[in-house]
Parts: C-alpha cells; structure tokens; sequence
C-alpha cells in the first residue's frame, strides 16, 4: 500500500493558481524528489500536505487516513516528520535536549512537571544522535553548532517519534558542496535501513539523481513529469523548462546542475 | 443636541493633547523598539516649564504660545540628554532592558520635579487671547478647546509633511519597518536614534505644555498618562502615527460620552477598548507585523543543573534563612517577609517572562487577585487563614487562566500591552467596586490566625509558603514543562513540528505563573493585614519587571538576586529625602555597569577571577 496518496491538490493565491491538480503516490520506503524551477509551486504543495496550507481541493492520505483539515501537530502525531529549508531548533538547549523534547512530546509526556527533561528518554536520544554521527556533540549548546550540524539534529530530532514519512523541505539548502552529499547519503541509508519514506523538494540536481528513486516535475502549479532520473533528464518538457525557459533563473538552476 | 455636539467637542479637545504624547511614544518604539516608560515625564516636565515660562509674561499672546513652544524644545533637549548618556549605550542589551532604565528615568525625574517646582499643586493661565467661551448650538464652549481640536490635526500634518517630505522623514519610515536594513544601507543608527527620540520628547513636552490652562500641573501627570498613552499607541498600531491620531480620537470621543452613561468607567474604558482591538486585529487598527528585528541578541545558553558546591551554598543561605527569626530582630524578620514575597513574586513573573518569553506588564494583576481574593474570603465568608490561603491562588489561576487565554492569541510587545490592560481593568474594577473590595479604603483586618500571630510564627508560614513556592517553579523549569515553554520561546515552529499544542502550552504556563503571583499576594495580605487597591497597580507590576529584569531574565537565579537587591536597596533607600532619585540613579548605574543584570554582571566577574568555566552557566 501507499504510504502517501496525493488526489487533485490545487490551491490559490488570490488570481495565482499556486498548485493545479497535482496527483502523486509515495510507495514505502521510496524516496521521492519534488523539483521544479523557482515559484513552481513545491512549497505550496509541501505545506499542504503537512497541514500548514488547507487545500482548495484535492485530498491527501496518509496510510488510507484523509489528512485534509488534520492541525499539523496532529498530522506530526500520526507519524510524518519534517525538517526546514531553514533550519528551526530550539538554540537555548543542548544538542540532545533537542531530541529529547522531540522525545517527550511524542510520548505525551509534555505536562509533566516534576520529573528533570534532561533524564528523560536519554538512551534513545543518544542512539538517534549516533545515527546523524553526533554522539560526540551531544552536550554542546545548539547555538554554537555549525549550519551543517544543525541540520544534522534536525534529521535527528524528525526520526525521533519513529515516524512512517519524512517531508524534507530544501534538505541541503545553504551548505557546503561535500556538506549536501554526506547529507544525503545519510537520510538515503537511513532511508534504506528504517523503511521510512521520505518526500523531499531540492534545488541541488547533484544530490537529485544522485539519491531519488523517483522523481516529480511541478512548473507553475501543474506536474510536467514523473518518472525515474533517467526519464527525467531525457524528457524535452523538462529541459524546456529548466534550459529553455529563457529566464535567467532557469539559467541558474541549469548552471547549477 | 447641542449638549452632544459639545461633548463631541470636548472629547476633540481632550485627543489633541493625548495624540501629542502617544505619536511621540509610537514614533519612538518604531525606530528603537524602545518602550519608553518616561515618556509620561516628558510630559510632565513640558506642562512645568510652560507653566514657569509662560508666568514670566502674564497675558502676552506671544509669551503664551512663544513659552509653550519653548517648553517642548526644552523636554527635546531633554530627551536628547536621555538618549546620549543611557539608552545610547544600552541598545545592544536584551530587549526590554531598556524598559528598566526608562523607569529610571521617570523615578529621577519625579524628584527633579518636587524639588523644582515643589509638590503642591500648580494651576496654569488661562491662554491670553482665548480665555472665554463661545456658544455652539446653545452650548459654551471654551475657545481653548477648539485651539486644542485644530493643533492636533495641524501637528499631524506637519509630521506628515516630515515623514514624507524629507530624506529625514523616509529614514524614519524605513526604521520603522527594518531597522537593520537601514543599517546596513549605511544610515547614521545613533544619529537617527537621537533625532527620533529629540522629535518625541518634544511632542510629549508639547502635549503637556498645552494642557496647562485646562488642568493642574502636578507629580502624578508622568504615570496617570503613560497608561493611556501606551493604549492608544497600541491601538493605533505601534509605530504608525496616523494611526495614533486615529485612536486618540476614538478613546477620547468614546470617554466623552461613556461618562455620560457610566461615570465611573473612564478608569477602565481605554483599556477594554485596547483588548478589544487587539483580540480582533493583533497589531493594531494600522499596525503591521513589522519586523521582529530588534537588536542583534546573543543566545541564552542552555540550562544546567546546579553544581554540588553551589547547592551547598544555597541549601546554606536557606537554613540561614530558616534559622533568621533566632537571632534577628522582629523588624528584620518583616523585611525578610517582604523579601520572599517579592521574591515569589519575581520569580514566578520571571517563569512566564524568561522562560516562556511572554512579558508581562501586567503581572501584579494576579498578586492583587490573590491577596484580594484572600483579604475577601477572611472578611466577607469569614473563613480561617488556611481556607483563605487556598482561596486566593485559586482566585489567581481563575482570572489568570481567563486573560491568559486572550493573551496568548499575541506576542512581544503587544502580548504585554493586553496583560498591562487586564490588569488596569482589574485594578479599575477592584478601584470601583466600593461595597465589595472597599475602593480605596481597601479591606483592612486580613490577620493570620491565633497560632500565628507573632512576627516569628508568620515568618515561618511566609517561609514555608514562599520558599516552597520558589522551589516548585524552579523544578518545574527543569521539568518537560518548562522545557516545553523555553521551547516555544525559541522556535514555536519547531515545537508545533515536534507535535506540541503551543498556544495551550503557553496558557498553562501563564496560569501557573498567574497563580503562583497570587500565592504571593496571600502571604503579602496576610503579612500587612490589609489590602488596597495599588497592589494590582502599574506600580507594582512594574516593581516585578524591574526585579526580573535587573537580576537578568536569562538566568534562573535573576529574578531572585533582583528581588533581593530591590528589595534592601528600596528599604534604604526609602527612609532618605529625594530616594526616587537615588534609586532612580541606581538602577540607571546597574544598566549601565551590568547590561546583561545582576546574575549576568556577577557572572561575567566570576569569569574575569577565573572562579568560573567559559560555557557554564
């Protein structure tokens, strides 16, 4: 079964029609890449899907369960993590105390005022942090951790309630070349190791073809194109859109590739 | 008819000068996000020099108006003083620190003023010229009033004409909006700051010198309209000034005729207006989200748990505490009292305001409820002091849990704006209520019971009550809880991504503070045996701010090293001539020697002597 099943997502803006009946599948394990040129749409159709934006219509599934209308918290409760183009962590705690919050809040224990936050769930943070390769900064202040890093825990702290799908918007934004790669051959083992499916939008076509088992196409709103990265980069709309749009923001993100 | 045109006139009248000193205030917050808690002295100082100046030339129209607009550049150079020898300095301190030093400000003045002028009242002239009444549709208005109904919309203009017609004007506007943008362009910051804060220090001075033929020039002009003013920047829309003119308008036509209906309401009417329009639009009628970008703040570091050695000394200094009734006189065991309860009281303002990151101008809302709720259970249901001692943190919760839902909707300066009015309209209601809080007569005979009675018992209850309360809020801030809360602080959009109910989690946090500051309020009661009206007052809940924000709001033991220096220094003090100004000073010299706060300025000495490790908190 699919672990995602997005129906006829369209939403607008005023005049702008964001996202046009855009329809997709997330199969278990898969990890799934949602590109498209500046403005496409990808964001709008990420924060749909998480609950941030209610769709004008369309309909999301999350295991056979419609998640239209769903709050975040509660979508983030029925086991969908996400990480941040930018990254948000709580910069006042320690590396670790991140993930145990991620912890305590998803074993409903957020209330609780007499035990000390820092003895709970330590073991398991500590396995998630050894995961990212962060064990030996578990201790440090999050305020002082390089861009990497944070980006690092904040894969950490997302895997922590166990979760069944992983939104990752703009995973290697902002880092260095090697940063992206090591990153991304990360989340793809740990994709491969835990069967979490994952659904991530990226600019860096590097690490698209590089990791996607699939990938989506979005151009103003609507899907140009799915398929493998073979099909993509043999596929004319793509290179139309991306090489042949003129604009210089095409241009970019073709230099970029 | 004509007797509601002339109200109508009145409350035109009354908004001129109101819209003076709240665009002033507004225009100020916009470029320096500075709440300038002296603009109420400003005010005042240019109602007193109007008042001098203008008896140097009885009669002469010139001498009138010539010594009202002297009057205003006078409070601008004033202002400039202010802004150049303390808020210069402090502007890379935590936001709200400079709160602290404004308040300052306004206890220096004060004395300046009595010693000055004197502390009867002073009764200002008649304007020469405009001195009688004309009759609009029967009805006499005085022709001050309509002066007064077109210097404001002419003051709008002008500003307007400022802001939009010079380069100076524009840099303001773009400040408004992103301070650091206009930074980065390359402006002049502190030169445009001190323009900024000359040009609202004058509209204050202004405000004030021309309401000097309508009412008395007296000492408690600076705090009587800072509340209004800060209400009706608020429900203009912070920074926006013509949305200042707008709500000066609107409070002021609004008390016009409410007292027609109600007498008693003006107490209270601008601040149901103001939550009103916050609860319907956040920012204000023309405010915008405006950028959060204060100055550049430097991480708090995580927390840590005490080190052995200092819980040794803590455990210590409590037992020497516990042990204080032994060997201290009755009267020092009072002052310990005292100082627990600010204590309690600081530290549980500290849990919503630290911790939590909702400031709270208004927290003494919830100290007065429980000393009130107490003080009525003992007199009214003639319970015992234990009953009563339950009674009254209950009553906090209730009344913290009803506004707490309403301000949580807010955040930053405008979440303390709505708790500032929660607790003006407390405070106003219990001011009112005669026959059942005793109005300003307050409720007298609240005594503990038989077996506790001596000063030496009730330091023991105080003690138990206090210390205990104390102890629970800083376990609970090492608890899931108050992770959850710092939590929130930090990134809300983290914690609603790891599946936390966030506003509900900041309603809970300002419950348990609410009730906690009543617990507080019971002890208080109980030790004075009465309770009045000022103990939901701004006074007091600005005493709170400054004890937390004077020990250092990143550190849990701030808010409790605050209250203690508030405390003794306030004791000492308080027995001298002039000790506003001396306190006024003194809080002016640990701004300026410790921005960071007691806890903060002893930290970074422990460092200096090598008593401390880098990253230790």
């Amino acid at each position: 079964m699919n672990v995602l099943e997005v129906r006829g997502l369209t939403k607008s803006f005023g005049g702008l029609v964001a996202v046009n009946d855009v329809s997709f599948d997330l199969g278990q394990g898969e990890f799934l890449a949602l590109i498209g040129p500046n403005g496409a749409g990808k964001t709008t159709c990420f924060n749909m899907v998480n609950g941030y934006l209610r769709p004008d219509r369309g309909a999301v599934r999350l295991n056979g369960e419609d998640l239209i209308g769903v709050r975040p918290r509660d979508i983030v409760r029925k086991g969908v993590g996400r990480t941040f183009q930018i990254t948000r962590t709580f910069l006042s705690m320690t590396v670790i105390e991140n993930i145990q919050m991620a912890l305590i809040s998803h074993h409903g224990r957020m209330f609780d005022m007499l035990s000390r936050a820092t003895r709970l769930y330590r073991d398991e943070a500590e396995a998630l942090l050894r995961l990212v390769s962060m064990a030996d900064q578990a201790e440090r202040a999050c305020s002082e951790l390089a861009y990497g890093d944070l980006k690092r825990l904040e894969l950490a702290v997302a895997l922590a309630p166990d979760p069944t799908l992983l939104l990752m918007d703009e995973p290697t934004a902002g880092m260095a070349p090697s940063e992206r790669v090591a990153l991304m051959e990360l989340t793809a083992k740990i994709v491969a190791d835990r069967g979490v499916s994952v659904l991530f939008t990226e600019h860096d076509m590097d690490v698209v073809f590089a990791h996607a088992h699939r990938i989506l196409v979005l151009n103003r709103g609507g899907l140009i194109a799915e398929g493998t990265g073979e099909d993509i980069r043999g596929n004319a709309l793509v290179q139309e859109v991306y090489l042949g749009g003129g604009t210089s923001f095409g241009q970019a993100e073709a230099d970029h590739a | 008819m004509g007797f509601y045109v002339a109200q109508l006139l009145t409350g035109l009248a009354n908004a001129s000068s109101l819209f003076l000193i709240a665009c002033g205030l507004s225009i100020i917050f916009g470029v320096t996000r500075i709440v300038n808690f002296a603009h109420g002295s400003f005010y005042m100082v240019g109602a007193y020099l109007a008042y001098s100046i203008v008896a140097l030339f009885p009669g002469s129209i010139l001498g009138f108006w010539g010594g009202v607009i002297a009057a205003a550049l006078i409070v601008g150079l004033l202002g400039l003083v202010v802004e150049m020898t303390i808020l210069r300095r402090i502007y890379r301190a935590p936001e709200l620190f400079q709160l602290v030093a404004t308040f300052g400000v306004v206890l220096i003045i004060q004395d300046m003023a009595q010693a000055i002028w004197g502390a009867e009242d002073k009764l200002g002239p008649r304007a020469p010229g405009l001195s009688s009444a004309v009759r609009i549709m029967g009805e006499p208005i005085p022709e001050y009033d309509l002066a007064l109904i077109l210097i404001g919309p002419a003051v709008l203009a002008g500003i307007w004409l400022l802001f939009h017609r010079t380069r100076w004007g524009v840099l303001v506007r773009a400040a408004t909006q992103d301070r650091e943008m206009v930074g980065a362009l390359g402006v002049n910051q502190a030169w445009l700051f001190s323009a900024t804060f000359v040009l609202g220090a004058a509209l204050a001075g202004l405000g004030g010198a021309i309401q000097i033929p309508r009412e008395s020039v007296n000492l408690q002009m600076d705090l009587s309209v800072i509340g209004d003013a800060f209400v009706v920047v608020v429900i203009g829309g912070m920074g926006s000034v013509s949305g200042a003119f707008v709500a000066a308008v609107l409070i002021s036509v609004l008390n016009a005729f409410a007292v027609l209906v109600y007498p008693q309401i003006s107490i209270v009417l601008p601040f149901v207006v103001m939550a009103v329009v916050l609860i319907v639009r956040p920012y204000g009628l023309f405010g915008k989200e405006g950028s959060g970008h204060g100055a550049p703040t430097e991480p708090e570091q995580p927390l840590r748990l005490m080190s052995s050695r200092a819980t040794l000394v803590l455990m210590a200094l409590v037992f020497a505490l516990a042990a204080s009734p032994l060997v201290a006189s009755d009267f020092a065991s009072i002052l310990l009292v005292d100082l627990m309860v600010a204590t309690l009281f600081a530290v549980s303002l500290h849990f919503m305001m630290g911790l939590g990151g909702m400031v709270s101008f208004g927290h003494a809302a919830y100290f007065g409820v429980g000393a009130y709720g107490a003080a009525m259970a003992v007199s009214y249901l003639g319970l015992p002091m234990i009953p009563a001692m339950i009674v009254g943190p209950l009553a906090a919760a209730v009344a913290a849990l009803f506004f707490g839902w309403f301000c949580v909707r807010l955040s930053g300066v405008y979440l303390a704006m709505l708790t500032l009015a929660a607790a003006q309209i407390l405070w106003g209601v219990t001011f009112q209520s005669q026959e059942y809080t005793g109005g300003d007569d307050g409720i007298v005979g609240i005594w503990p019971a038989s077996w506790a009675t001596s000063d030496q018992a009730y330091f023991y209850v105080a003690f138990a009550l206090c210390i205990g309360g104390i102890w629970f809020l800083r376990r609970v801030a090492h608890s899931p809880f108050g992770y959850g809360l710092r939590g929130v602080r930090d990134s809300d959009v983290r914690a609603e991504a790891i599946g936390m109910d966030v506003k509900f989690h900041q309603w809970m946090g300002f419950a348990l503070a609410g009730t906690m500051a009543g617990l507080a309020g019971v002890v208080f009661a109980f030790s004075k045996g009465s309770v009045f009206p000022d103990v939901l007052g701004i006074g007091q809940s600005v005493d709170g701010l400054v004890m937390v924000l004077l020990g250092g709001i990143h550190a849990l033991a701030g808010p409790i090293l605050g209250a203690g220096v508030f405390v003794l220094i306030e004791d000492w003090v308080s027995r001298l001539d002039y000790w506003r100004f001396i306190f006024g000073m003194i809080i002016l010299g640990v701004v300026l020697l410790a921005p960071d706060g007691v806890a903060g300025g002893v930290d970074r000495l422990m460092r200096a002597l090598g008593l401390r490790r880098e990253g230790q908190t």
